[in-house]
């Protein structure tokens, strides 16, 4: 597409009157010409031509399989019109198509009949009944009535497939799209055809339920009502939903469109974004709308009071109060702070899951109305902002292009970025992309992997090093030469495990920037945090990727101040807390109990600072344990604004349904503190802030509200320091082979709220447990399910053994936030990596 | 006319199966002569006897070995034996009595086109052709003539036995590459047209009839010019044909191509014998289940296939079922499109689903449920699977199975439609037959 551009805009100026001929070859479709280009496929031609051809089977992200014959049209290659399913035809120079001719119609009429007979016309207690292409195509193209008479094909009816998923077989219509999906998108082939002729079948292997992460998506994809998802069963009919397009609030930012009814979310659908997701979600981001309106979320601010509901600052219990109060208690404190301990005495937490509005006003609000910068939306668990901020990125489609080359450098995608795995999955399998793995376990990925090396926790820089300057020896040699050979290398990098000091992966990714056909997408998982972190929510930093010291004189024209000097990261802002230097202490969705790696500093944080602020959506663990006031925040789908994924792309969020009670979004909040303290921030509105944003900083001068609205894909933002190198890596720590390396890895299905406040997904989250290979298992005479003690040098906790052989020998993992056991005392953040010994009880 | 036999000239041999019968009466010498030659002289010697493929479409084989894109390795033999059409056995009996000729075919195409391995599917229910086969393959392997260096040459080759898992459809080239692959097995989608562009594990394949490759020995050892001078016109060399049905004498027969007629076969002393108990011919399929019906006025035509073709039908699997006065056509028609019913894959609409509506309307009329409309029903589903029901099929499906369902319901409708008639009017309707489905 781009040659064919610039090729008319060359003609252009040299100032030839002659239009360019039309590009592609040209095709005959129901008599009009139009220009093609040869190797599409014929299906999606004749629609570009504006004439829609039926289907059932075909999709345009999976291999047409050209079963469901409904697609069938004439089509003359020279040798007469002969009639051929469109999908699996490509165009080829003077085809001629006919798609309306008798025998067209005729063999269309005849493909529906046939679909009819043993299809169950039970259309009114169908969920699918009036969005269902069955429905519309029999409804356009079908013979209205049926011949057969005899009895139809029974089966039990539904049955669970999956947890999520139910399998109505005698609606099904044999397709092959979920069972395509499963095997070709998800590479999950757990669901298969089975039975032949007319008992066929889709079903799973006896006892072997469709376990996958992404099975709603088959739901989605059902052209019958055939698959139907648990938690939207019999909820609502079609035409009594409403809908508005908007951005799932995931790191990969996926296209969705959020439909409720009578103010009630229903159903989140993927939209097929050619940037994104192309139409897919996770069960996860697909069915968490039920945390959203679950009946656990805050209607109310909450402060402390007794037991009769009185508010009551040495209270115990968190009582319902009103706005007006609960402001005005934290405007005194605001005030306090700042008469007493400067404005350095206050801090925020957090900000990770609010829209970019919301983040840019709660940082103007802090360090241009409050004056402080400790302010940090990453929980001590991501990258630093700065080396974020100003790695040179790639995006998503140029790291999955066609025999691109990719290194993973991060935690497993599969489990922590579900849309981003199916595009790495899709460039590997599909598309001829080499992938080389870096990372301390198996992964999702790995059997697709051209190269997959195991690192041990510590040693990513020198491995790294190895790679880049080929000195890896034999055992390398092949993936080094795979990246230092490619024109183009995309590194997805992220933190591989919680137990690593950050500075191990800040210096191989330090290793890779020295090559210049190194791009990278960094692969931070929590919602909006590359928002975050372009928008100045953390320290040392100003809206637009900048310095505090570079912008200084712009944002001080723009805010009126900003803070002296830079404040301090989480880890600064909690021991900071502990040590009672902290007046008032937001938590802006943050929940530092449950996710900061080491929560006896949280705890403690909690109780030596002044007054905490938890701001939420819900009461999360550190508010129930420490905060004084609780103000509840709008959710996703509540909200107006946008969000900035790993790209740098900004897409346009929408609020679907109104907040419960009286939550509030997050800017609004920021912006009624600002006026209480007479600093009025001037935002009426979302498109306000949006507009300050692109007017203040310079990388986001081409996203206001008005582009970010039009642009079908978002807006691509860029820019931030150059990047500079981070000097000699850190020698990596030694390693006595007694211990296990400790990695902290993630699941799909954690302790999260995501996962906590939806009851159809809530039970997938297993308990927690210390993997090891069987390998080890075996050496330390464990069996499954053992119980044993794992000890570091700072503490030692008990829980169970999983053996799993994607585990490498040496390695003892533990996944975060899982109920049963919390690894995290045994971490001491200071130290590059974490020993442990394994010892049974 | 006398002629050689050639695939079936060891069937008097009940010992032609060991190896030590097949090298004594000249097996394995066409290897060693070929071997002395060059793979192109092979290739060119059996196109120029212009072997038809014998699993039906009768496309010719040295111009299907010539599909194969030059310079793409590897590229494989993949033999068909599947052979499950009702009432053909001819493969079965090559595999169970002369499994050596078949396993020198195939080491021969090998040869001649370069192939690197070759897989010998053999159909599930093949038992005792199973055994014979992979006891044959074993003594093969111990003699050198199959595996690495064959006697003593750089030429090598694998062959790898495959036993089917029951399904008729995997007689479709592209259905048995699936199945080899593991796969269920479901015809592909064309273009591309031809395995030996892309086909098994997406490689270059020769997909060839135990038949077809049971006829190299001989050709390699008499030559083109002996084969060709049997036979007719379009026809050459020899054919075998399984006859069965009402038959006093039914078996496999190896008659002369294209000059022998249909009369020869079935009425024949040295054959089929005639319609047994000297009953009157009512009808007969002639190139298995999937052919249009034949009846008593196309019983001197040769067997022949242009002739065949000609006449709106097709030698097809080389069956012959032959149905005496007394055979019911109502029931002849249902018991074979219950076959194709049953043995539909699933994997496109108008079969998955027509073949049983089908199959179902005519269990009703015999039941005594019949309907007036039911025969233009009929008609019309048919017409939904194969447009025009002309001959040869045009096809709504991915294969042609789905129009194999077609054939027996045009045929015995056309020529039988007052037996039907008398199902639908002389039942009554109001009264349900005991044992009625």
């Amino acid at each position: 597409m781009t040659d064919t551009t610039d090729e008319i805009e060359t003609d252009e100026s040299a100032e030839i009157e002659e239009p360019a001929p039309p590009p592609g070859v040209p095709i005959t479709v129901n008599g009009e010409v139009f220009y093609a280009a040869p190797g599409r496929n014929l299906i999606d031609a004749c629609e570009d031509a504006g004439v829609y051809v039926p289907r059932f089977c075909y999709h345009p992200r999976m291999t047409p399989v050209g079963m469901c014959r409904m697609c069938l049209i004439e089509v003359d290659t020279g040798r007469g019109p002969a009639l051929t399913p469109s999908c699996m035809l490509t165009v080829s120079d003077g085809m001629v198509v006919e798609t309306e001719t008798e025998a067209v119609k005729k063999a269309q009429d005849g493909v529906l009949e046939l679909l009819l007979i043993n299809h169950p016309l039970d259309c009114p207690v169908c969920d699918k009944g009036g969005e269902c292409p069955l429905q519309d195509q029999t409804m356009s193209y079908g013979p209205g009535e049926s011949r057969f008479v005899e009895e139809k094909r029974h089966f039990e009816k539904p049955i669970p497939i999956s947890d999520t998923v139910y399998l109505d077989r005698e609606r099904c219509i044999l397709c092959d799209r979920c069972t395509r999906f499963a095997a070709e998108v998800a590479g999950d082939p757990l669901i298969h055809f089975m039975g032949r002729g007319n008992q066929t079948e889709v079903n799973t292997f006896p006892d072997d339920p469709f376990s996958s992460y992404f099975s709603g998506n088959t739901v989605q994809i059902c052209p019958v009502g055939a698959l139907t998802a648990k938690p939207y069963r019999f909820k609502a009919r079609p035409w009594d939903l409403s809908e508005v397009a908007s951005t799932y609030p995931n790191a990969m930012g996926d296209r969705i469109t959020i439909q409720s009814s009578r103010n009630e979310v229903l159903r989140y659908l993927g939209v097929d974004s050619d940037a994104v997701n192309w139409g897919w979600l996770t069960d996860r981001d697909r069915f968490s709308f039920e945390a959203t309106m679950s009946e656990q979320r805050l209607t109310a601010p909450l402060m402390r009071g007794d037991g009769l509901g009185n508010v009551d600052d040495g209270g115990d219990e968190l009582v319902a109060t009103t706005w007006a109060v609960a402001l005005q208690r934290l405007v005194t404190a605001l005030e306090d702070a700042d008469n007493n301990a400067g404005p350095e005495s206050v801090a925020v937490l957090g900000g990770a899951q609010l829209t970019n509005e919301g983040q840019y006003a709660w940082a103007r609000f802090a360090k241009g109305v409050i004056g402080t910068d400790s302010i940090d939306a990453q929980m001590g668990d991501g990258l630093p902002a700065d080396i974020v901020a100003s790695m040179p990125r790639t995006t998503i489609s140029q790291a999955c292009a066609k025999g691109g080359t990719i290194v993973l450098l991060s935690g497993d995608p599969k489990e922590e970025l579900g849309s981003l795995y199916l595009r790495l999955r899709h460039a590997v399998v599909h598309d001829g992309a080499t992938l080389i793995e870096l990372t301390p376990n198996e992964t999702g990925l790995t059997k697709h992997a051209a190269h997959s090396v195991r690192v041990r926790p510590g040693e990513v820089a020198s491995v790294a090093a190895a790679l880049v300057t080929g000195t890896g020896g034999d055992e390398l040699a092949a993936a080094s030469a795979a990246i230092t050979g490619a024109d183009s290398v995309s590194v997805i990098c992220g933190r591989t495990s919680l137990a690593d000091n950050a500075s191990l992966t800040v210096d191989a990714i330090n290793t890779f920037a020295s090559l210049d056909t190194v791009r990278f997408l960094p692969a931070l998982r929590r919602s909006n945090v590359h928002g975050a972190i372009d928008l100045g929510l953390t320290p040392g930093m100003l809206p637009g990727r900048t310095s505090l010291d570079a912008a200084r004189a712009a944002f001080t024209a723009a805010w009126g101040s900003v803070p002296a000097k830079a404040g301090r990261d989480t880890a600064g802002i909690l021991a900071d807390a502990a040590a009672g230097k902290i007046a008032v202490l937001f938590l802006l969705g943050a929940d530092p109990l449950a996710d900061f790696p080491d929560p006896e500093l949280a705890k403690a944080a909690l109780d030596g600072a002044g007054l905490v602020i938890s701001i939420d959506p819900f009461v999360n663990e550190s508010a129930a344990y420490g905060a004084d006031i609780v103000m509840p925040a709008a959710a996703f789908g509540e909200v107006d604004g946008s969000h900035t994924n790993l790209e740098g792309r900004i897409t346009p969020l929408r609020q679907k349904v109104t907040p419960p009670g009286t939550a509030r979004p997050d800017w609004m909040i920021a912006a009624e503190l600002a006026m209480r303290l007479g600093k009025d921030m001037g935002f009426a509105s979302v498109a306000d802030i949006t507009n300050e944003i692109a007017a203040v900083s310079p990388m986001h001068a081409n996203a206001d509200a008005a582009a970010i609205d039009a642009a079908s894909d978002g807006v691509l933002v860029s820019g931030g320091p150059a990047w500079t190198d981070q000097g000699a890596p850190t020698p990596a720590p030694a390693y006595d082979r007694y211990s296990f390396r400790l990695v902290v890895d993630r699941t799909m299905y954690d302790g999260g709220t995501q996962t906590t406040m939806c009851p159809s997904i809530a039970e997938l989250s297993k308990p927690g447990a210390v993997r090891i290979s069987s390998t080890e298992a075996s050496k330390l005479g464990v069996r499954d399910g053992a119980i044993v003690r794992i000890s570091s040098q700072r503490a030692s906790v008990e829980g169970p053994v999983v053996i799993d052989d994607r585990v490498a020998s040496g390695i003892a993992a533990v996944a975060h936030n899982h109920v049963g056991l919390d690894i995290r005392s045994l971490i001491d953040m200071n130290e590059l990596v974490t020993d442990v010994r394994i010892e049974t009880v | 006319m006398p002629f050689e036999k050639v695939v079936t000239r060891r069937f008097d041999n009940l010992e032609a199966h060991k190896i030590d019968t097949y090298v004594a009466t000249g097996g394995y010498a066409s290897l060693r002569k070929a071997l002395d030659t060059t793979p192109e002289a092979v290739h060119n010697e059996v196109k120029a006897a212009s072997v038809l493929g014998r699993g039906g479409a009768g496309f010719p084989a040295g111009v299907k070995w010539g599909f194969c894109p030059p310079g793409v390795w590897p590229r494989y033999l993949v033999v068909n034996g599947d052979e499950s059409e009702p009432g053909t056995y001819k493969d079965r009996q090559l595999l169970e009595r002369d499994p050596h000729q078949v396993i020198e075919g195939c080491l021969l195409a090998c040869y001649a086109v370069g192939l690197t391995q070759c897989f010998l599917y053999i159909r599930g229910e093949m038992a005792h052709a199973q055994e014979r086969v992979a006891a044959a393959l074993n003594e093969a392997y111990e003699a050198g003539y199959v595996g690495k260096n064959i006697l003593g040459t750089d030429f090598s080759v694998d062959i790898v036995l495959h036993w089917g898992a029951g399904a008729y459809i995997v007689g479709e080239e592209t259905a048995l590459i699936e199945s080899l692959e593991g796969n269920r097995g479901m015809p592909r989608l064309k273009p591309p047209f031809f395995p030996a562009a892309v086909g098994l594990y997406g490689q270059p394949t020769i997909v060839n009839n135990v038949e077809t490759l049971a006829n190299l020995p001989w050709i390699v050892e008499h030559g083109a010019e002996a084969y060709t001078a049997m036979g007719a016109e379009n026809s050459k060399g020899t054919r075998v044909f399984a006859v069965s049905g009402h038959v006093n004498n039914p078996g496999v027969f190896e008659v002369e191509f294209g000059t022998t007629t249909f009369r020869d076969i079935i009425e024949g002393s040295d054959y089929a014998g005639g319609v047994r108990d000297g009953k009157k011919l009512k009808a007969f399929i002639p190139g298995g289940a999937s052919a249009p019906w034949f009846f008593e006025e196309h019983l001197d035509l040769p067997l022949e296939k242009t002739a065949v073709d000609q006449a709106g039908s097709m030698l097809g699997s080389g069956a012959i079922v032959v149905m005496d006065q007394d055979t019911d056509m109502v029931k002849a028609c249902h018991n074979l499109v219950r076959f194709f019913a049953r043995e539909s894959c699933g994997k496109c609409t108008p079969c998955r689903e027509g073949t049983t509506w089908l199959e179902r309307i005519l269990s009703r009329i015999i039941a005594g449920h019949g309907r007036p409309s039911d025969l233009s029903l009929l008609t019309e589903v048919c017409e939904n699977i194969s447009p025009g029901i002309a001959w040869p099929p045009k096809q709504t499906t991915i294969c042609p199975l789905g129009p194999s369902a077609v054939s027996p319901i045009a045929s015995s409708i056309e020529r039988f439609r007052n037996e039907f008639e008398d199902y639908i009017t002389l039942s009554d309707r109001r009264v349900i037959p005991v044992g009625a489905a």
